[in-house]
């Protein structure tokens, strides 16, 4: 464990750069500084697969970060005064030469985008995040899911949108597909799934497409709820890998069949299982009913075709949740698993925060709300023509 | 300028060949047996250090042609000299720690006087003028390194290498000999300046002699077609001798190849070419690496490969380019040699396998990084290092290698080749693959057995130290040798 905390220490570091950053090329240096902390910690301390999961996230998110390398360093040329600042680069009248072409600025939209597309991962870059969900050790897991995977959703808040609102305006359709081709296929997914861990992966790759949804809508609405569905996925998913966490250091497998019962054997550990499940499903009251609830406002606007299919996401989610619960903690209590111990205080320690902030802005959402508006409707002014 | 006049100026050189010669007396006539090797090395690094402060003295005197215009000496020659004295003085600490050396040619100070005069081969080269010193100059350093690559008399495969690397080297010279005639054929001169005073349209003679001479550098700086000797080489040269060859000599070839270019590329159409070379290159290096299983061969196509980003740089022909790949240098200096230096104390110190020979087979196999890692404190400590020096050489950052980079895709896409700088990118990624097959075997692989490697030498440890931290503190403080690169330039 020598080695675990100064690289869990370093992968923060990377993390905080990243979102604090208002330097394309310091935000790129803890892009990629973050990279290799997160190798080694599910390289090292993940499950029987670690190697292949560990390499493939690293490719993965490097070639996506080469891409941004190749449009950063065109921004520094092709912008007035050679700069990395983003909030000058915003500036259209900074961009000079080439960077003024519409077919130019199309391929850097696109480098940055696919960039960022395989962070948060849209399909189809979506397979390395269950492999390094299902082999990172359980904490790793829960940062993955709930910082890693919005720094690409960040990005394109951060990059995308305010440095080429007129290619992001064209290309809005495609992020609305793309982000209605997460939400159910991934809820397809996660219903063919027998690995407890798995089938939470991919309901973060489901839940993750709301945000692109939501920002496709360029509606006040939408946004907000695209943003506040980011924090929300953080919460949430995070509990959710906590939870197999639990289950796992009692039983050493996941798989979904292998239960039943539980909720007479733990049932205090039932009880906050069932305030994330619920929580995932979108329960009116819990913290990811108002994000969606936002989304689907702000986006029936403007594509209501994909919102309408978008919905059926919902259906489906509560569908997977629902047959998972039924199948882990009701039912025939199996012998084998008779005498597990009940959850723990740590454990309790670590859920009942995450609980709280999913009852708190499930009922008062306006707290974060308000945070955020203002700087979202602003963005959103770029769009208004 | 006059020979005589052009004497002072010429001072590093004159040091060196004085140390070269006084090495090879001293071979002879000393009776310190045992320890005449570790005499010749400290007369050795004397001589560098003293050829290195002549040489930054001479930094700032303009460009004064010497000795009639054969020679000259600009920023860029002084720059490419002092990589070459690093270079040879690292590897000279090297030296003194290496088995490999110790077993089959116990202490000579042959082998010290054979690195001063590799290095002042280059020396000449980096300042060549005309295309008859570049040719002798090319000679002096090939058959310097010939021989040290066959240095390990023990080892059959020391001396395999360095007959492949001798019948490459005839060919190669061979080639830029035609091409040098046709080009005084089509000239009347082998001065480099004066292809500009002839027409500027390039027709086939004129491509053709720009070819061959080409290929002379190519054959220099490893780089596709002119590679296949280089896997062989590196692979059975003693290990400082392989670290040695990775960057001294290849550097050699750029500074000249530089030089040629900015002087008669366009009439040679060479910008073109060496794109696709340089693409070319950096793909072959990095596919190839992927199934090795032997690092040093590994490493080995890895710095075919870096041949090839360094081309990128040749190739965008602007001075950004120029800047960017002097910057690479140094940095592919610190990170080359401190993954060679870790190969080295692992060999030195692994159990011996398969044979035990120095050498054969084991000790330089990816099988001995097997769990290292966790293979005691020392492992752990060597295994960091390697990571340290492969994800910089990757360009990743917070290392030095990933500034290096970023300058030579600056560079390309500033010269709007953004298809090379496409394959640029893809290439990187390709290497990031086989150089995490080295770290994945450090750290996640089972240890082969519970040997812990330890530190044979307290002086290799501390120049480990220097190399590693020199790769991450250059990494995330890099103006100074920005500036001085830019100095360069200037």
């Amino acid at each position: 464990m020598k080695g675990y905390f100064p690289l869990f220490l370093l992968l923060q570091t990377g993390m905080t750069g990243v979102f604090v950053a208002l330097d394309f090329f310091l935000f790129y240096f803890f892009w990629e500084v973050m990279l290799l902390p997160m190798y080694f910690l599910i390289g090292i301390w993940g499950g029987p697969r670690r190697e292949y999961a560990a390499i493939k996230f690293f490719l993965y998110t490097l070639v996506g970060s080469v891409m941004m390398l190749l449009v950063m360093i065109a921004f520094y040329f092709y912008s007035e005064g050679n700069t990395f600042n983003i909030l000058t680069l915003m500036d259209q009248s900074v961009h000079i030469g080439p960077m003024t072409a519409h077919n130019f600025r199309l391929l850097c939209w696109l480098g940055l985008m696919i960039a960022f597309a395989i962070k948060v991962p849209v399909f189809p870059f979506h397979t390395w995040l269950p492999d390094a969900h299902v082999e990172a050790p359980t904490a790793i897991s829960v940062i993955l899911a709930g910082i890693l995977l919005k720094m690409g959703t960040y990005g394109m808040i951060r990059f995308c949108y305010p440095i080429f609102p007129d290619i992001t305006f064209e290309f809005a359709k495609w992020i609305a597909v793309f982000g209605m081709i997460n939400i159910v296929y991934g809820a397809l997914c996660a219903m063919a799934q027998k690995d407890f861990k798995r089938l939470i992966a991919y309901s973060s790759i489901s839940h993750m497409g709301f945000c692109l949804l939501g920002m496709a809508s360029f509606t006040n609405e939408g946004m907000n709820g695209a943003v506040l569905q980011m924090f929300n996925h953080g919460t949430i998913t995070a509990q959710l890998f906590l939870i197999v966490g639990i289950i796992y250091d009692r039983v050493h497998h996941r798989d979904l069949e292998g239960f039943g019962g539980l909720a007479h054997i733990m049932p205090r550990y039932a009880v906050w299982t069932a305030i994330a499940f619920f929580a995932a499903l979108g329960l009116p009251g819990l913290s990811g009913f108002i994000s969606e609830a936002l989304v689907f406002l702000g986006a029936f606007k403007m594509w209501p075709w994909y919102t309408a299919v978008s919905v059926s996401g919902v259906v489906l989610t509560a569908a997977y949740v629902l047959w998972t619960y039924q199948r882990v903690f009701l039912g025939k209590i199996n012998e084998k698993y008779k005498n597990l111990p009940e959850i723990s205080w740590r454990e309790t320690v670590t859920l009942a925060p995450l609980a709280l902030i999913v009852v708190i802005l499930g009922v008062y959402p306006k707290a974060m709300l308000d945070i955020m508006n203002a700087t979202l409707v602003g963005i959103n002014q770029l769009f208004v023509k | 300028m006059p020979n005589l006049a052009s004497m002072s100026f010429f001072i590093p050189e004159l040091i060196l060949s004085a140390v070269a010669l006084i090495l090879f007396i001293f071979a002879l006539v000393s009776d310190k047996a045992g320890k005449k090797g570790e005499y010749a090395s400290v007369i050795a690094i004397a001589g560098l250090l003293a050829s290195a402060v002549f040489v930054l003295k001479n930094f700032n005197i303009g460009s004064p042609p010497l000795f009639w215009g054969l020679l000259v000496l600009d920023k860029p020659a002084a720059f490419f000299k002092e990589i070459f004295i690093i270079t040879a003085l690292i590897v000279i600490i090297f030296s003194q720690r290496s088995n490999e050396l110790r077993a089959g040619a116990n202490d000579s100070a042959e082998y010290y006087s054979l690195l001063v005069g590799s290095v002042l081969g280059m020396n000449l080269l980096a300042s060549a003028n005309n295309l008859l010193m570049i040719y002798l100059a090319l000679e002096f350093v090939s058959l310097m390194s010939f021989i040290l690559v066959g240095f390990a008399r023990g080892s059959s495969r020391s001396s395999e290498a360095a007959l492949k690397y001798v019948l490459y080297g005839a060919v190669a010279s061979g080639v830029f000999l035609y091409g040098a005639s046709l080009y005084y054929g089509l000239t009347g001169t082998l001065d480099i300046k004066s292809f500009l005073t002839i027409s500027p349209s390039p027709h086939l003679t004129i491509s053709l002699a720009g070819l061959f001479i080409l290929a002379g550098f190519l054959y220099k700086i490893a780089a596709v077609p002119m590679h296949a000797w280089c896997p062989d080489a590196y692979e059975g040269a003693p290990t400082p001798i392989t670290a040695f060859l990775s960057v001294a000599p290849k550097a050699a070839g750029f500074a000249v190849l530089m030089r040629v270019f900015s002087a008669a590329g366009d009439g040679f159409n060479w910008p073109l070419i060496i794109a696709v070379i340089s693409a070319a290159t950096m793909t072959f290096g990095n596919l190839a690496a992927i199934p090795q299983t032997n690092v040093k061969r590994l490493l080995a196509y890895s710095s075919i490969a870096h041949a090839g980003y360094l081309l990128m740089g040749v190739a965008s022909g602007t001075p950004r380019g120029a800047e960017a790949v002097y910057f690479y240098f140094a940095a592919y200096l610190v990170m080359n040699l401190g993954a060679f230096l870790v190969v080295q104390i692992i060999a030195n110190t692994s159990p011996p396998l398969m044979g035990g020979d120095i050498g054969e087979g084991g000790r330089e196999s990816l099988a001995a990084y097997k769990g290292l890692g966790r293979r005691g404190a020392s492992g752990a400590i060597l295994g960091i290092t390697m990571t340290i020096f492969l994800l910089s050489l990757t360009g990743i950052p917070p290392f030095v290698g990933f500034i290096g980079k970023f300058y030579i895709f600056a560079a390309v896409m500033d010269a709007k080749l953004y298809w090379l700088a496409f394959i640029g990118i893809a290439n990187s990624v390709v290497s990031l693959y086989y150089y995490m097959r080295i770290v994945k075997t450090i750290f996640f692989d089972e240890p082969a057995d519970a040997v812990q490697p330890a530190f044979s030498s307290r002086r290799l440890a501390a120049i480990l130290g220097v190399l590693s931290f020199a790769t991450i503190f250059i990494g995330l403080y890099w103006q100074w040798l920005s500036n001085i690169v830019a100095a360069v330039i200037a």
